[in-house]
């Protein structure tokens, strides 16, 4: 019924992951460990966004996301059409 | 600057078309302790904040708030997309729709448009801080009540998620406030921060500290 992917999913979580330890950093910028997940995170979501742009095209406008042609921008269907 | 990222920060799965839930949850997308008020208020209010991690704190969560006003007008869209005109006339969402039809409007369950006058910024960080909280707290209890009235599970998944950030928003506020207050009634302030001292000056005569 949704349009929802295993590839799309994966990359919500990821990006959730990230906003939750920044948030943490924000009020405790000594914090070694969090600051290391956040590092790690951060490389498996360039990964992840790298694949998803290379197979589905841009996730972020303006200048973030190289697309093929035809222009993929406004393709994918939109977060709230899945 | 902000950009668009072609994704929700929270999937939405609605399990029926519904909207009689639809018009209840319009709360939080026009009301009083609702998302657009949030990220209005915190993103107002970071321009101020003596410490560059509580500009970076009201950044980053008035940002994430504007994430939650879309996933709230996602809920309301997929509630009403397939609504038939009957299932519209038939629940309270049919006062909306003789207005907006199915477009999202904000404004709150009662109808009431969306106004700033629903929340406030004062320029004192001690006071913001602590309405932020409070708003937070607020935001809470309307999760509780909505996803109360809500038998949707998809939608109950969604509206969880929410209030577990209402949760975690206060939480962090609450620390940056500590954080705000042993630096404005400390004498040792970081030589490079651009301080407005005439504004510390009054607020330190108001609270007779120093």
């Amino acid at each position: 019924m949704t349009r929802y992917n295993k590839d799309f999913e994966e990359l919500m979580a990821l990006q959730f992951a990230i906003v939750e330890l920044n948030l943490f950093l924000d009020t405790h910028p000594d914090d070694e460990q969090a600051l290391r997940d956040y590092n790690r995170l951060v490389e498996q979501f360039e990964m992840a966004k790298k694949a998803y742009t290379e197979k589905y095209g841009p996730l972020v406008n303006f200048g973030y996301g190289k697309s093929k042609h035809p222009w993929q921008w406004v393709n994918e269907p939109w977060p709230w059409d899945r | 600057m902000f950009l668009y990222q072609k994704t929700l920060q929270f999937p939405v799965k609605v399990e029926t078309t519904n909207p009689a839930l639809a018009a209840l949850i319009l709360e939080q997308l026009g009301g009083a302790d609702g998302e657009m008020a949030a990220g209005m208020r915190y993103l107002t209010q970071r321009y101020y904040m003596p410490l560059p991690e509580a500009r970076a704190l009201l950044t980053d969560i008035g940002t994430e708030e504007l994430s939650h006003w879309e996933i709230i007008a996602t809920i309301v869209w997929k509630l009403v997309e397939h609504a038939t005109d009957e299932q519209i006339k038939n629940s309270p969402y049919a006062q909306h729709f003789a207005n907006h039809g199915r477009n999202p409007f904000p404004h709150n369950a009662a109808g009431v448009p969306f106004t700033a006058a629903f929340f406030n910024a004062k320029t004192d960080p001690i006071a913001d801080l602590h309405e932020n909280m409070a708003a937070e707290q607020k935001a809470r209890a309307t999760y509780e009540h909505l996803i109360r009235m809500s038998n949707d599970r998809g939608v109950n998944q969604t509206l969880s998620f929410l209030r577990e950030r209402e949760v975690v928003h206060f939480q962090r506020f609450g620390e940056m406030l500590d954080k705000v207050q042993d630096y404005i009634y400390s004498k040792h302030r970081r030589r490079d921060d651009n301080l407005d001292y005439h504004r510390i000056r009054q607020e330190h005569d108001r609270y007779g500290m120093r």
